[in-house]
């Protein structure tokens, strides 16, 4: 047993402003070259305990702390916050947001400069740590000109450059597309063999981090630490479905199909799951017994592009070109693709924040071009990804009636629509609560009430839940499955694959600029060439169905998606 | 994206200078430019504010804006000057030397032209400069800088920090903004002024609500990389002075020099011609 670096004994903490404690009885130990994920829903505490590791709890929030936590045999309360940081490197969630320097050489030159490292050492120090994560060729490039992976590697840089001993990664995968964040997963197992760090992951979509091996998963709820064991223990118990947190697609298809799962399987990942002949069979036999589901209905057309053209002023390369697609009212799409394919532009265009130089939207035989922003918003609604990026009224039910009051609706008919719309989205007891007494995803149902209420016939999400736990997730999903089904066609743009899995038909794969497949959703995400190109990933279903024997994987994940409609969800 | 400091990355002797040498010789040369109404010293402060700026490889385009705006300002300047004191040259100078009678008391006399010429002459002096100083000096140089010539270097590093968030912010107004409209939040001008007010409200309340999570995260990050440790930090884009950036500064401050010996000389800031 190598030693300890950091440990919880009896660790409980109260912030000062709230009336009940955040964290009750922590006892946690976590040694040299371990990796852990923690993981939990929305408040269940793991962002204090984040804090309380990095030192932001006691000396930027402040509370009262019980029972002892030590960093290296130390009380982190007799430590400084400044102390901590050269064993506890943090690396925050939103890389845009953490970049602070305004050039990579800078930003990963900054913990040195604060600690007045001079010439030539601090030159020496930054290349070391830029080469350690691979990004030495851009030391002069300015945030903007970065993808988001490259961005995390510079966080990363950022923090390694003051040899830390352990790594905190509060929800590494949030904003990025799939693919960079199987690459950020594997970076981070890099880095930590090379370094020999010890590294605690806090993220809830468990799948995507298992990607590499973790040694342990601690789950946390309500402020408490309600489980520790190894992956194959934790996804073999019933921990995660009573905690809401999503397990693994293949498991959850496994246990459709009875069969058992044991530690003695492998559970942690696809890759190591051992499946006996018996429970193939299993697989198999379900796969027979569940019917393929019926092609939706033919429903008339209600929005096309055709062949449109986009460059942004000032720029040589055409942001879209050549880009058709059709939607049917009632439908749901997903629009998927990397950053910067071309999918918020489209959106753009077709809103009218932009306007194309070539090709033409028509939105039921009409065509748009002749129609101003505030005009398009009446038969489409768009809403931002985060909802403080819309809300400006105090009241909920001001900020609802917002876009009525512009267009001059009579006061009368004002009243009428709110509540009706309110009813509609489940705001209704809350009609007369300050908007500020809201919680994140019921802030995000008042901004797609505001648009509702205009009454559009598509409405056009940027990532509907970014950053929402397993609950929130399916609270808003459901929700926007429940708009859908009275006839509002949903379009969202989306980098997870669960969610255009499980709520969208059909996909419109975006890449370069171009749509590059324009298919149901199952096939997508079992095509190779296509997941390749547009930075997706392939779903575990598809490994599980090629485990199992059965040819027709595509097959396998639509009776999945159509089983866990009907059955899964009671 | 526009931005403030719009730099402009050239090889050149003027880009080599550290940014605090080029942040003390504006100063220095800004004052001596203002100090005195000698005109050949003037004369000599254009020309050479011309040359370093050729010098600079910064081309007259990449600064149109800039120079057109000051352009219009200088000659608004001088007719201002001319039509509510037509007489200050003479009451300057002492002497009316009268050359033309346009009506009233609007007489063009040479005192009054050679008092336009010294204004015009000032903005020559001054406006390259600063434009050089403006193109030539790398932001996060530039906050190394001030924390070298005795600014605390958390001021210098907001500075910094404001810098690299103006792009990211103009880029969140235009899109909120966007997403305002599409609710039906009017933009134009020709909205009166109080429906305009209350349209930017919807706006400018996001953005703040939205900036307000930005500081929080950024505050966080640097505190926890160690922002704040020490009273003192080193810079990675600071630069050790050399043999040219001493000889600029000196340069500078002789001009500062003569200007000062020359109002001394001339008794007051004029130089005048007339006797």
């Amino acid at each position: 047993m190598t030693e300890p670096i950091l440990q919880f004994n009896h660790f409980g903490f109260q912030y000062n402003a709230q009336a009940e404690p955040t964290l009750y009885d922590i006892n946690l130990t976590v040694r040299k070259g371990e990796k852990l994920l923690i993981a939990g829903p929305s408040g269940c505490g793991k962002s204090t305990l984040a804090h309380c590791i990095n030192g932001l709890i006691p000396f930027s929030y402040r509370g009262e702390s019980t029972g002892q936590l030590t960093i290296k045999g130390r009380e982190t309360k007799d430590l400084g916050i400044f102390e901590i940081s050269r064993t506890v490197g943090t690396v925050l969630q939103d890389p845009d947001g953490q970049f602070i320097g305004l050039t990579v050489a800078e930003d990963i030159a900054f913990a040195l400069e604060n600690d007045c490292v001079g010439e030539p050492e601090l030159h020496e120090r930054v290349l070391r740590a830029a080469k350690l994560v691979n990004v030495q060729d851009h030391l002069d490039h300015a945030p903007h000109e970065l993808s988001g992976g490259q961005k995390q590697r510079v966080s990363l840089a950022g923090v390694m450059v003051d040899d830390v001993e352990l790594l905190l990664f509060d929800e590494p995968l949030a904003n990025l597309d799939p693919a960079t964040g199987k690459q950020a997963m594997e970076l981070i197992d890099e880095i930590q063999q090379k370094t020999g760090a010890a590294v605690i992951i806090i993220e809830h979509r468990l799948e995507d981090v298992l990607h590499c091996d973790v040694d342990r998963i601690v789950l946390m709820g309500g402020g408490r630490i309600l489980a520790d064991r190894t992956p194959d223990q934790l996804l073999s118990g019933d921990w995660l479905r009573e905690n809401g947190i999503r397990e693994p697609l293949y498991l959850t298809a496994l246990r459709y199909a009875g069969v058992t799962i044991t530690p003695a399987m492998c559970p942690r990942s696809i890759r190591s799951l051992r499946l006996s002949e018996e429970d193939k069979e299993k697989v198999r036999a379900w796969f027979r017994a569940v019917p393929e589901p019926e092609a939706p209905a033919e429903r008339p057309l209600q929005l096309e592009a055709e062949e449109i053209g986009f460059t942004y002023p000032g720029r040589d390369r055409q942001t879209l070109h050549g880009v058709s697609a059709s939607i049917r009212a009632g439908e749901r799409v997903a629009i998927v693709g990397t950053n910067g394919a071309g999918k918020s532009t489209f959106a753009k265009l077709l809103c009218g924040f932009e306007t194309q130089q070539s090709g033409v939207f028509r939105f039921e035989g009409e065509d748009l071009a002749a129609l101003s922003i505030k005009e398009r918003a009446d038969r489409i609604g768009y809403v931002m990804q985060n909802p403080n990026q819309m809300i400006s009224k105090v009241m909920i039910f001001d900020e609802v009636a917002l876009g009525l009051r512009t267009r001059g609706v009579a006061e009368d008919e004002v009243r009428e629509r709110v509540e009706e719309t309110l009813k509609i989205c489940g705001l209704w007891p809350f009609r007369s609560w300050p908007v500020s007494a809201l919680s994140f995803g019921q802030k995000k149902r008042v901004t797609i009430a505001s648009i509702l209420v205009l009454r559009p016939r598509l409405i056009l999400l940027d990532e509907p839940t970014a950053g929402q736990d397993y609950r929130h997730y399916t609270e808003i999903m459901e929700f926007l499955a429940a708009l859908n089904a009275r006839g509002i066609t949903t379009v969202m743009i989306t980098h997870d694959m669960h969610l255009m899995l499980e709520y969208a038909e059909r996909a419109l794969v975006f890449s370069h600029g171009q749509i590059i497949a324009d298919a149901d959703c199952a096939a997508v995400l079992t095509d190779p060439a296509i997941i390749e190109e547009a930075s997706l990933k392939e779903t575990s279903l598809y490994a599980l169905a090629a485990r199992c024997g059965l040819a027709d994987g595509r097959a396998f994940v639509r009776r999945f998606i159509s089983w866990e409609r009907e059955v899964g969800r009671g | 994206m526009t931005n403030i400091f719009n730099y402009i990355d050239r090889p050149s002797p003027i880009h080599q200078l550290t940014g605090a040498t080029k942040l003390v010789c504006l100063l220095l040369w800004s004052f001596a430019a203002m100090a005195t109404y000698d005109t050949r010293l003037l004369v000599v402060l254009a020309l050479l504010s011309v040359l370093l700026f050729r010098l600079s490889r910064i081309g007259l385009k990449d600064v149109s804006f800039m120079l057109g705006f000051t352009a219009v300002f200088m000659v608004l300047n001088n007719v201002l000057v001319f039509l509510f004191a037509p007489q200050h040259g003479v009451a300057l100078y002492g002497s009316s030397h009268e050359l033309l009678h346009l009506g009233g008391r609007y007489i063009v006399t040479k005192e009054q032209l050679f008092y336009h010429l010294n204004l015009v002459l000032k903005y020559l002096a001054t406006i390259p400069i600063v434009l050089l100083f403006v193109c030539t000096t790398n932001p996060s140089e530039f906050a190394a800088s001030l924390n070298r010539i005795g600014v605390k270097y958390t001021i210098a590093y907001s500075v910094a920090l404001a810098l690299r968030y103006i792009p990211d912010i103009q880029r969140e107004y235009h899109e909120i903004s966007q997403a305002q409209q599409a609710r039906g939040i009017e933009m134009s001008k020709k909205e009166n002024l109080v429906r305009r007010l209350k349209s930017a409200s919807a706006i400018l309340i996001p953005l703040i609500l939205s900036s307000m999570d930005r500081i929080e995260t950024i505050s966080n990050a640097m505190e926890l990389r160690g922002f704040g440790k020490n009273r003192k930090r080193s810079w990675y884009m600071g630069r050790r002075f050399t043999r040219r950036d001493i000889l600029s500064m000196l340069g500078c401050l002789l001009l500062l020099a003569a200007a000062i010996i020359l109002n001394i000389r001339n008794g007051g800031r004029f130089w005048n011609p007339f006797i």
